[in-house]
């Protein structure tokens, strides 16, 4: 039986077949939500700062795309994010919200531009690159905030002052939202107040998603398709896929690999400056505050490798790693981080009976005794640390790479040196 | 040549650091003039020797790593993981002195090395790219010290005993060298030169002597110069691999020592991005360990300078990381570039003197 539900599955169309797995991921959290003593795992409000959270890590996730897909490894990522706060607050400060989203990008594009001048005109180590920005980025930022920002009202050598919005957009009819003076009907907040079993929690969710989003969150997911569109179905991202293939393949087509390279990596920056330029509006810190990459350009990368180099995949790793965060925020005392542990327990267990019936004997002993720990612990404790969030992401790339590499893909030339004439 | 390009790359950063003063309104000559003088004394000269003496460790950490073509990116995690591990281990034991600093040590070394050796493993025997495995071991280490510093918070009101793990006992702590620097004046400062320098020496003479005295250092080179030539040579380079990451953790580990012996504990406010300067450090003396030490003490009076700038206020103090980047970025080009044209000298060499040969050999039937 369970075959046959998986053919039908296979065999439906991408979109079609992504509804149903989030329907079922939000049937799991249903059921465990009923045997636990929780109701955030679906609400309103967890699925709308999910939304938020994963932003700056999808950005830096499919800059790095852009970048790997090229051919060169971006570890700077998290730099980049940090040129892109900056710039993103001073615009935003200056010239307003929209202004400083294009500024914040265009100020990570600069921290691309300096990787792809390194690696791809000088050929050096990508790596090393990487780590150049990595150091230097913060060291520009905190220049700068020191000649600027501590200039301002209520701008410090580590902060700038407050920033201001630029809008939010409710869906109409699905969340109540407004077209012209008119308030349409809230159609899943009915459902959702019905508080059916399963039914009201999956409405719940989906409002969490429609409701209230800032214009640059939606504009951010508006770029997965997007880049989707670009990178697969358009000469120039055929051309782009190419410089990380087999770039000496791309020359014999008269390709200027060293121009698509270039374009890779500053596109790279500027979407990692996007998402650096996101982390100071008001959707999550609402002030440039040093530090506040916090990680995420690292995560971007983590999202990178589980999203198997492709925009959704980079998109659904984003929103995987700003679950656990987005329930930790409301979730003081820590019950519903606890009941992800059950949810995280049962999931490995399928992926070993999975992978037991395919004969993966160690892949499947393997999930099968992570799986059983995890359960273990949701018995053994009533909360988790809160760090056990913090850390999640870092733990489920290490385990995706450690037993389910065979199924990822990088580019195939991705990291390795290329000189126009040497093979 | 091998000097030209780091000598060019310091140069060059001047000159454009200079250039980033005089737009944000400052005189570069008298900024330079302030660091020199500045370094010019000797409080200021241990002081530098101090903030030299973990970078150089953290440096033979990385270069142990290159040398085998391994990134070693979670140097990062490494010594702060170790260096928490170490000062709790430290700080709840009473023991007479030597067995003490070694216990401690010994701790660091052994959580240093273990954490390398998650990565190393999964490269091993996994196939993980260890640049992504030490990444994420980095974000794994700052989740779980975050919590660690909270939970091994010493006991009593914080007003007295002040943030951080309990205090290692006089016993636990290496004696300073002070001594050393006193033997030409008096200090007029509290500073002390910390006895990890030492150890940091220690650590030098034995990468060298490993890497270019024993079987294993040769199997480690030869294993980075050439994979395919080291394994058809009978080298088991991926379990080389291995060895290596124990090693570069084990010695990662002593990178937080000089702190936790100055504090004799480790607080939320422990000194960061250690790991990633040790790369660069590395990369600025192309991993020898005299190069690693000039690029050490290169770093360490960028450091000790931005004391100074904030004092006189010719200069804003951020300039000095710029001036890292800078020089970061420009040495690394200039070594790739210096490599290219020896490249291709040599090939112009052999060219030449196959064509010479070429000649002679039509010129014998003749």
């Amino acid at each position: 039986m369970t075959s046959a539900v998986t053919t039908s599955v296979n065999s439906l169309p991408t979109w079609a077949r992504w509804m149903v797995y989030t329907a079922a991921g939000i049937f799991v959290l249903s059921v465990v939500q009923s045997l636990t003593d929780t109701d955030k795992l679906t609400s309103t409000t967890t699925t709308g700062a999910m939304l938020r959270w994963a932003v700056p890590i999808m950005m830096a996730g499919l800059g790095g795309m852009f970048s790997e897909r090229a051919g060169i490894v971006n570890i700077g990522l998290e730099g980049m994010m940090v040129l892109g706060m900056w710039a993103g607050a001073w615009g935003t400060v200056n010239y307003g919200p929209w202004s400083g989203l294009l500024i914040g990008v265009i100020g990570g594009a600069l921290g691309g531009l300096v990787h792809a001048i390194a690696t791809v005109s000088f050929g050096v180590d990508h790596i090393i690159s990487g780590v150049a920005v990595l150091i230097a980025a913060p060291g520009v930022a905190r220049f700068l905030s020191l000649e600027i920002f501590s200039n301002y009202d209520g701008g410090s050598i580590t902060q700038s002052p407050r920033l201001t919005s630029a809008g939010k957009f409710t869906f109409p009819f699905l969340a109540g939202g407004r077209i012209g003076n008119w308030r349409s009907p809230d159609w899943l907040a009915w459902f959702t107040e019905k508080d059916w079993w399963f039914v009201s929690d999956l409405t719940g969710a989906l409002r969490g998603l429609t409701f209230n989003l800032s214009v640059f969150t939606i504009l951010a997911y508006a770029l997965v398709p997007t880049a989707a569109f670009v990178v697969w179905r358009t000469k120039f991202g055929l051309r782009l896929r190419i410089c990380g293939e087999h770039p000496t393949a791309g020359e014999t087509q008269g390709i200027n690999i060293y121009l698509y390279k270039y374009i890779g990596v500053i596109m790279s920056g500027a979407l990692a400056g996007f998402g650096g330029a996101f982390i100071a509006t008001p959707e999550l810190g609402g002030i440039y505050l040093e530090g506040s990459v916090n990680n995420r350009g690292f995560i971007g990368l983590a999202a990178l490798i589980i999203g198997n180099w492709r925009p959704a995949g980079v998109m659904v790793g984003a929103l995987l790693f700003g679950y656990p965060t987005a329930l930790g925020l409301r979730d003081l005392d820590g019950a519903a981080t606890h009941s992800l542990l059950l949810v995280a327990g049962a999931s490995l267990l399928v992926i070993a009976v999975v992978n037991l019936r395919g004969g993966r004997h160690t892949d499947g002993v393997l999930a099968a005794s992570i799986g059983s720990l995890s359960i273990l612990w949701f018995l053994l404790s009533d909360t988790t640390p809160d760090w056990f969030v913090n850390i999640l992401p870092f733990i489920i790339v290490l385990l995706v790479l450690a037993f389910f590499s065979q199924r990822l893909r990088m580019p195939a030339a991705d990291g390795r040196p290329y000189r126009r004439g040497e093979t | 040549m091998a000097l030209a390009a780091p000598a060019g790359a310091v140069l060059f950063s001047f000159v454009a650091s200079g250039i980033v003063l005089i737009i944000a309104g400052s005189n570069p000559f008298s900024a330079y003039r302030d660091m020199l003088e500045h370094a010019s004394k000797l409080e200021v000269q241990v002081s530098m020797l101090n903030r030299a003496t973990p970078l150089y460790i953290s440096g033979v950490a990385a270069a142990i790593g290159f040398k085998m073509n391994l990134f070693n990116i979670g140097v990062e995690g490494q010594y702060r993981m170790a260096a928490i591990f170490a000062a709790y281990v430290g700080g709840s034991v009473a023991l007479p002195g030597p067995l003490h600093i070694g216990l401690i040590l010994l701790t660091a070394m052994v959580v240093g090395g273990m954490w390398a050796g998650v990565a190393g493993a999964l490269y091993t025997y996994r196939g993980v790219n260890e640049v992504i495995a030490t990444i994420m071991l980095n974000g794994i280490a700052l989740g779980i010290i975050a919590w660690l510093v909270r939970r091994w918070q010493a006991p009593g009101n914080i007003a007295q005993v002040g943030v951080g793990t309990e205090p290692i006992d006089d016993s636990g702590l290496l004696p300073t060298l002070t001594w050393i620097p006193e033997l030409i004046r008096d200090l007029r400062a509290t500073e002390q030169l910390t006895g990890v320098l030492v150890i940091a020496i220690v650590v030098g003479i034995v990468y060298h002597a490993v890497l270019n005295r024993t079987i294993f250092g040769y199997d480690l080179r030869a294993s980075g110069l050439n994979p395919v030539a080291a394994r058809s040579g009978g080298i088991a380079s991926r379990r080389m691999a291995l060895t290596a990451m124990l090693m570069s953790g084990t010695v990662a580990g002593l990178v937080g020592m000089a702190e936790i012996m100055d504090k004799a504990r480790y607080d939320p406010n422990f000194v960061g991005f250690l790991g990633f300067n040790g790369i660069a450090v590395a990369l600025l003396g192309r991993n020898h360990p005299a190069g690693i030490a000039v690029g050490a003490l290169i770093w360490a009076f960028l450091d000790a300078s931005s004391d100074i700038l904030q004092v006189t206020e010719t200069a804003p103090k951020e300039i000095v990381d710029i001036m890292r980047g800078v020089i970061l970025l420009t040495v690394v080009i200039g070594y790739e570039v210096v490599r290219r044209i020896r490249v291709r000298e040599e090939a112009a060499r052999a060219a030449a003197r196959l064509a010479a040969a070429n000649d002679r050999s039509v010129e014998v039937p003749a």
